[in-house]
């Protein structure tokens, strides 16, 4: 089998066991909307600064949570069993495509209840979907790696926080200022910059992920 | 003598630019006044740091191609030099800051960058205490050395000349060459720069000449 067919077929059997027991999905789901619902009870109204900030925030740690399990998930036999079938190549590659998918859904779902939970105050809701969308797609290809290698230390859960926060803290910066940008509606041609360099910075992840999983999966 | 002209060197050059630094003559600018003189020794310590970063990563690819483990060795010592370079330069800056723009931790995207940077390395150091097999330390913190670095590029050489920043060279402002430096601290600067690039990587071999004396030792204590 060539790489784009091992891919193929490694997300599609990612999907089809998501879709069987539905756990990442349901409670990324809950906590998403708990979280939304505990911060409109702390602060009722908001302005438009900590509006955004709680956002980023909140889809932040729904990330993490969703991702920091896309290694540990299935038993180390099982994974074994993988090695030998697929490249380690078209295993992260697998990887970053199902969870940039889990992320892009989680998010835009996120910003559906947490526009209706707290009054939606986005001047350009287009230009703000998509720097949402940017944002989810960077999440997914910077903590795929990051949680690969995490899952090799046995204290996963806090070297995963520990290990991704400063590398995710650029991204963050650039994805608050140009959603902040669309939030006050100011014009799209000054984002232009920021969208590229997310873009960069998720090209420039994807290549080096694919240059070092093969280093990192064997034990 | 012939492998440690460089060490010399480089002893000279801190010297020669510490003398000149301070009693050598600056040009007259406002705010700024004599504490110009602080960009002999705030910036050479970034360049310093990035340096011994720079040879962290380079020994960690190494050490993922080849296997030997004093690369390992090597790649930890320079990011624990390039840490100490990196509390220098926030030192040395903070100070600065405090005189010329009033407060030691001003709101700019570089101070921010790098201490984030310095996260981003602190971590690295987490991550290896948290491996207690030596070969698999190695490997993993190998590929997260290299992963973080390319982003760490982007956090204090790329974000910063996007946004505004009180640093010359960024966001519009002009760069030191521009403005303040006559054709005086120019040669100075860069003996400066010079000098502590090699005394980090000094203070590197020295580390990695004292972690191989103790693993010898080691292992000969578990051998015995």
């Amino acid at each position: 089998m060539n790489l784009l067919q091992q891919v193929k077929s490694l997300v599609a059997k990612d999907l089809s066991l998501e879709w069987r027991s539905k756990y990442a999905i349901n409670s990324i789901l809950l906590y998403v909307v708990s979280t939304v619902f505990v911060c409109y009870q702390a602060f009722k109204s908001v302005d438009i600064f900590v509006w955004n900030a709680l956002f980023w925030i909140i889809l932040l740690f729904a990330s993490i949570n969703a991702i920091s399990r896309s290694f540990t998930q299935e038993s180390p036999f099982r994974q074994l069993y993988y090695y030998s079938l697929a490249s380690p190549k078209s295993i992260i590659l697998s990887k970053i495509i199902y969870n940039t998918l889990l992320m892009v859904f989680l998010s835009a779902i996120a910003y559906l209840t947490y526009s209706i939970i707290f009054k939606n105050p986005v001047g350009d809701a287009l230009f703000y979907f998509l720097a949402v969308l940017l944002g989810s797609v960077s999440f997914a290809t910077v903590f795929t790696m990051i949680s690969g290698i995490s899952s090799k230390t046995n204290n996963n859960s806090t070297i995963m926080a520990i290990l991704s926060f400063p590398v995710v803290i650029p991204l963050l910066i650039v994805l608050i200022k140009l959603s902040h940008n669309s939030l006050i509606g100011a014009d799209r041609s000054g984002s232009y910059s920021d969208i590229l360099v997310l873009l960069a910075i998720n090209v420039i992840t994807v290549t080096v992920s694919l240059l070092l999983f093969p280093y990192l999966w064997r034990d | 003598m012939r492998k440690n002209w460089w060490k010399l060197l480089g002893a000279t050059f801190i010297c020669i630019s510490i003398i000149a630094g301070f009693i050598g003559p600056v040009p007259k600018l406002p705010i700024l006044h004599e504490t110009i003189r602080n960009v002999y020794f705030h910036v050479p310590m970034w360049f310093a740091m990035i340096t011994l970063y720079a040879i962290s990563v380079f020994y960690s690819v190494k050490y993922l191609n080849q296997g030997n483990p004093k690369f390992d060795i090597i790649a930890v010592e320079a990011v624990n030099t390039g840490i100490l370079f990196c509390f220098l330069g926030l030192l040395t800056g903070m100070q600065w800051a405090n005189i010329t723009w009033g407060e030691p931790w001003p709101n700019d995207p570089k101070l921010n960058g790098s201490a984030i940077a310095t996260l981003m390395y602190l971590a690295y150091l987490v991550l290896r205490n948290a491996l207690e097999e030596e070969q698999k330390r190695a490997k993993i913190s190998a590929v997260y050395n290299i992963f973080a670095f390319p982003i760490m590029i982007v956090l204090l050489y790329i974000l910063p000349k996007l946004t505004d920043s009180l640093h010359p060279g960024s966001g519009g402002n002009s760069t030191f060459s521009d403005l303040d430096m006559d054709n005086y601290m120019r040669p100075v600067f860069y003996t400066a720069v010079a000098g502590w690039i090699l005394i980090g990587i000094w203070i590197c071999t020295l580390r990695y000449r004292v972690r191989l004396i103790e693993n010898t030792r080691n292992r000969d204590v578990n051998n015995h």
